[in-house]
Parts: C-alpha cells; structure tokens; sequence
C-alpha cells in the first residue's frame, strides 16, 4: 500500500516540545495547533469504583488526520474513548467540538456529533443481517414500516466505497462472517452516516497480516477524505505507517500529543512504558 | 418520483452493486436455488418452520391410524382448532420475551389472575362484559410492568422474578376464587369467544380477507424489490407461499363450515369466534417484529445487549416491554380460556398451562438462548401441542402418562433448539 505520497498538514513548529520535554504534560498541551481541533476533550477523569482510570486525560483530534492514540494495557485509552463515545459517563471533562463546549450523555449524542466508534469486540448482532447491523439504532423506515430496500441499498454502498468486497450480501448474518469481514462491516457503519471523527479501538489487533493492511488502508483514506480518524494501537509499526498525530498515555494521563513525523518509534516505546522521553541532546 | 426516473435509478444502482461485488443481493434467483439455498440454510441448523409441520404431520398420521373414528372427525377438528387458541395466544406472548433470551415462567398463572378478575367482576359485582375483559387486561400489563421492572431496573434474573411470581400470582388466584371455588362464566360475549361460531358467510370473508392480504404483500414485496434493482425470492417461491397459505386457511374454513353436530337434528357450523382474534394477533405481532424498528430493536437486544446499547437502543425499556407483551397476551390467554371453561378455578393457567406454551413457541422454532424467532412459531407449535393433548385425550390417557409425554416433548424441543444451534455455531451461521 502507499503511504508515503499522501500530503501532511502544515508543519507546525511548537508540537514537538511535548514529547521533547520529557514531561508529562497533563490536561494542557503547552503547544496550540494552527486550527481548532476538531474534536477536544480535555481534563477527563473517570474512576470505576475506587479506581480511578483517568487522570485528567486529554485527547485532541484533527480532521484529515490520523491520531493513534497509545499506551500500555490498563492505560485507560478504551475508557478514554468510550467516554468521549458517550458509552461511559465522564466524572469531570469538557468536550470541545469545533471549539464549541458540548455535552455526550448517551451513544446518541455522540451519534449527532459525527462521533463513531468502532469497538474492538465491533459490538455487532450475530443474529442480525449486515445490512440490518449497518443500520442499527438508526433504521431508515417509510411510516411505521422499515425501508429494508434503502437501507440494503445504502449498505452496499457504504461497503462498495469502502472497496470492501469480501462480505458477498448485505442480507448475510453477521454471525456467518468471519473475523476480517466483521471488522470490515463494523468501520463501514462508522462511516454511514456522514461521520466527522471515526475511532477505530485496536482494530489490527485479532486480523491477519492482509487484512490488517486493508484495515490501515481504510483508516488512510476515511482520514483522506477528511474524516478525523482515531487509531488505537499497539503495534508501533501499524502507528507509524499511517498516524499524522500520536497521543500517549500513561496511567490514565495524557503524557504527550506530538505529530509523528517527530518522534521516534524507541521515544514512543519509552512514552508508552514510562510515561516520559529521556532528553536526547 | 416518475416510474421513468425509477427504473433509471434502478438500473445505476443495479450497475454499482454489481461493481461492488454484492452480486449475490442481485443475483437472480430461480426456484432450484431457492430450494437449495434452503436446503443448505436447513443444514447449517437453521431449521425454520420445519420440526413443527414434520411434528404435525407426524402426530396427525400418528393419531388417525390409533383413533381412525373420532380423531380426525368433523366435532373433533373444531375442538382441536379451540384447544389450540389459548395456548397459541399464550405462546404468541412468550415469543417475545423468548427472544431477549429472558423467561416468564408466570405467564400461565398470571393468565389465570386475570381471568379471576374479569370472572369476579361479571360475577360478584356485575359489570358488563368489557370492563371486566378491560380490567382482566389491565391487571396482565400490571403484572408485565412489575416483572419488566424487576429483571430490567433491579436486574434480578427473570427465572427467580417469575418463579417468586409462580408462586405468588398462584396465590391471588386462590384468594380470589377462594379454595375449592369455581366461579362459573356466563356472560354471553366471553362465552361466545370460545363457545359460539361466526356466520358462515362471515368466516369466508374474512378467510378470503386474508388471504387477499397476504397476496397482496408477498406480491407488493416481490414487486418492490425487482423494481429497485434487488434480488427477492423467486415469483415461484412467492406463488407457492401464496397457495399454501390459502390452502390452510380456505381449507380449514371449509372443514369447519361443515355441520359437526353429533346429532342429525341439531346445526353447528362455522368459525369459532376466537380464531379470528388468534389469526388478527398473530398477524399484529408478525407486523410488528418483522416491519418495525421496534421489533428489529427486540431482536437486535436479543442478539447482542451490549451492541444495541452502544447503537443507542434503550434497552432497559425494550426489555421491560417485552415483559408486558407477554403478561397482557397472557390475560388475553387467561380469557379465552375461561370462557373455553365456562368457569374460573383456581388452578386456571397452573399445571401444564405453561409447559404447553413453552413448547409451542420452542417447537415453533423460537430459540431458548435469544435472538430467533417469529410470530407464526406460536401458531404452529400450539397447533402441535393441541394435537398432543388432543390425541392423547382420545386416547384416555391417563394423567401420568400425559404429564410425562408433556415433559418430554418439551425436552425434545428443546434438545433440538440446542443442537441446532451448536450446528449454527460449528457452520458459521
């Protein structure tokens, strides 16, 4: 796949001090981007129990771009996303949308925002069609009476656009599908209904080597179109081929928000298990 | 929109889907690849309608070779037909809450609750028929109510909720009737539910209703579907649906238009008055599961909670209404019931009353673990059942032996429930 020619934003010479400072950096990024984000939380907490996740935990995301979004296991960037998806409630956090503070209290909030996410597990119905999944939540229905004809139609198309071949029939089950193709159902949903940032949670991490490719793929060009497109990844290597911005976290805090092009895969292996860079030079 | 523009839409899509390698929504279909696609859908444990009319066929032949007389007699069609109305309509309920994968174990004693109402207010406080049959109904969503808010708000498990109620409703029932009692029913509109016939001329109608109507969706669908450039079943497929379903019901209106009397000098034909509301029922809930984002909302929970809550579906009202659904098809149930009865005991809905509908919906082709299963299971698997309890009173049976046979043909259902879901599992379905 190609990965190189695709055009990177203006450069933007304050990012880089962030990770370079070797300083966890909390809720206020001390670098501001040329535009206004597109989508902006800052100073999320959330604890399950007496367990606090996140520690004012801060996320900005850019559209056109890809931002991964790493850290270790137990990091909290699942429930740093399913807060933002309005899957989980925040304890405290704003959430800046086009500069404008909102309010994501419910999936349908997120929904109206643009907000998709696309889960690790992909939370689809096995007992359901694809189509019938695509659609879920938000049936198109003439009257009382569902459209199937639109939505089959609109279902096809999503996943035409998408170059996904492999499903076959919108009208299959989805518990019929295998692993590749339900991921590939799960980020055509996302991408139905004219979203603005799509999140895709480790998306690479239960594909083969092809389909994960495809996947990377995907993600480039939704973010190509000018989607905000967030990638949550372990794998450096996936990070590094497509991500234009990276985010770390570090025990529930935001330790680093820089572009790619300025760090290094040992910084962010360093960022993910320590939560700071040592001072090059 | 111009049929012109249509077609020309039509075609585009037509030409992108086949771009887009979703060749097979556009595949033309024949009748032998239907059969096969069926065939192979059959295969992989996805069995349908099946067991029921293989059941059916089965115990019908079974029972007319053991009581060649009276099984398949005029008198003895029409008693199955009303034996089959409130089980099928208890059944119809529990489909719903079936398919969340939940359970309501006091759906049969909560439709004899609601029959002691409605028998307590015609009776001891002499209402007229509909708000006796209006409160029975109430007191049912009541009952739907407390068990929804139970298993979906205190998230008790819906098995002990309705077990407790088991008990429980068992022994409102008692204090209502009082122990012993038998209040007797003899309002002329409950009586008549079970009791009466329709007009012959008015069972036709409405039998040739029916069928018109479900002519005219199959075809309406076919028609639909090959003008937006999307493969449907086959005219063939959809032809032969047709004649089927005309089949049974023109069939079954003839059979019971014919005089059934035991005696020469006595009259008695027609329609029971209670299919017609079983076959409305059943055409309400096929509607309303199969065309409504509702019902796609029930599946879509029963399939995957956690998926539907993410999709923004509110689950905690879909799984207290389901609930409802069935504790006021369950009163509807108890209704129909006492009015077969003639009277209101206190065992009304307790025995095998649930057993039954367990069973019908299972054998129907309602799954157990959630997610499949539709209206017309109801329908069917109590028409099985009805034939089981019928044959088997033909051939005096005794009550252990009923019991037993009970059990195990609900184990049977459910045996091949299980297994047809592991094939499901195993082929990928």
């Amino acid at each position: 796949m190609n990965l190189t020619g695709r055009a990177r934003p203006v450069a933007d010479p304050a990012g880089r001090l962030v990770a370079r400072s070797g300083l966890p950096t909390g809720a206020s990024p001390r670098w501001e981007p040329p535009v206004t984000p597109l989508l902006d939380v800052r100073g999320v907490d959330k604890s399950f129990g007496p367990v606090q996740v996140l520690h004012e935990a801060a996320l900005s995301v850019h559209p056109g771009e890809v931002t991964a979004l790493v850290g270790d296991n137990g990091a909290g960037k699942s429930t740093l996303i399913k807060c933002l998806g309005g899957i989980l409630p925040m304890d405290a956090g704003d959430v800046l949308f086009e500069g404008r503070p909102v309010r994501v209290s419910g999936p349908r909030d997120a929904a109206e925002l643009g907000i998709e996410i696309v889960h690790q597990d992909f939370a689809l119905c096995d007992n359901l069609s694809v189509a019938e999944n695509m659609f879920l939540g938000r049936e198109r229905r003439r009257g009382l009476v569902l459209d199937e004809a639109d939505m089959e139609r609109r279902a096809a198309q999503a996943l035409a656009a998408l170059s996904i071949r492999t499903v076959g029939s919108v009208r299959r089950p989805v518990g019929s599908l295998a692993g590749g193709q339900r991921q590939s159902v799960a980020i055509a949903r996302a991408m139905l209904w004219g979203s603005r940032v799509v999140v895709l949670d480790e998306p690479t991490a239960s594909l083969g080597l092809a389909h994960a490719q495809q996947v990377l793929e995907a993600a480039r060009k939704l973010a190509d179109r000018g989607l905000a497109v967030v990638l949550i990844s372990h794998n450096m290597n996936d990070v590094f081929s497509v991500a234009d911005r990276i985010t770390a976290l570090f025990l529930g805090r935001t330790v680093a928000q820089v572009r790619a092009s300025e760090v290094t895969h040992t910084q962010v292996v360093e960022l993910i298990t320590s939560g700071r860079v040592t001072p090059t030079l | 929109m111009s049929i012109r523009t249509n077609k020309e839409a039509a075609v585009k899509v037509a030409a992108n889907l086949a771009d887009s390698g979703f060749a097979a929504d556009r595949r033309e279909q024949t009748l032998g690849t239907a059969l096969t696609d069926y065939w192979t859908r059959v295969r992989s444990g996805d069995l349908g309608s099946l067991p029921a009319i293989l059941g059916l066929v089965a115990l019908v032949t079974l029972f007319t070779v053991l009581r060649p007389e009276t099984f398949l007699s005029k008198g003895n069609i029409a008693n199955l037909f009303v034996q089959a109305l409130p089980v099928t309509i208890l059944a119809l309920g529990l489909v719903f809450v079936l398919l969340l994968g939940e359970i309501d174990l006091s759906a049969g004693v909560a439709s004899g609750v609601c029959a002691a109402v409605m028998a307590k207010l015609i009776v001891e406080a002499g209402q007229p028929w509909f708000v006796a049959v209006a409160a029975a109904l109430v007191t049912g969503l009541v009952i739907g109510t407390a068990i929804g808010a139970l298993v979906s708000l205190v998230r008790i498990p819906s098995f002990v909720v309705t077990l407790a109620l088991f008990l429980g409703l068992q022994g409102i029932t008692l204090r209502l009737i009082g122990d012993g009692g038998t209040v007797p029913v003899r309002d002329d509109v409950v009586v008549a539910l079970a009791n009466r016939n329709m007009p012959i001329w008015l069972g036709w109608v409405l039998a040739l209703v029916c069928v018109a109507g479900f002519a005219a969706v199959e075809l309406l669908r076919h028609q639909r579907q090959r003008k937006r450039g999307l493969a449907g079943r086959p005219f063939g497929v959809t032809a032969a649906r047709i004649t089927v379903l005309a089949v049974a019901v023109l069939g079954g209106t003839y059979l019971l238009s014919l005089n059934r009397a035991a005696t020469p000098s006595f009259d008695l034909r027609g329609v029971p008055w209670g299919v017609p509301l079983v076959a409305l029922l059943v055409v309400v809930c096929t509607f309303v599961l199969g065309r409504t984002v509702y019902g796609r909302h029930v599946y879509a929970v029963g399939g995957n909670a956690e998926a539907a809550r993410r999709a923004g579906i509110n689950v905690t009202w879909i799984r207290m209404s389901v609930f409802m659904i069935g504790s006021f098809l369950a009163a509807l149930s108890g209704i129909v019931l006492a009015s077969r009865l003639n009277s209101v005991t206190p065992d009304l809905g307790a025995n095998t009353t649930l057993l039954y509908a367990v069973g019908a919906a299972v054998i129907g082709g309602t799954s157990l673990f959630g997610g499949k299963g539709r209206a017309h299971d109801a329908l069917l698997g109590g028409l099985v059942i009805a034939t089981i309890d019928n044959g088997l009173g033909l051939l005096g049976a005794k009550a252990y032996a009923n019991m037993l046979i009970t059990g195990l043909v609900l184990l049977f259902a459910a045996s091949i429930d299980a297994l047809a879901r592991r094939r499901r599992a195993a082929t990928g379905r």
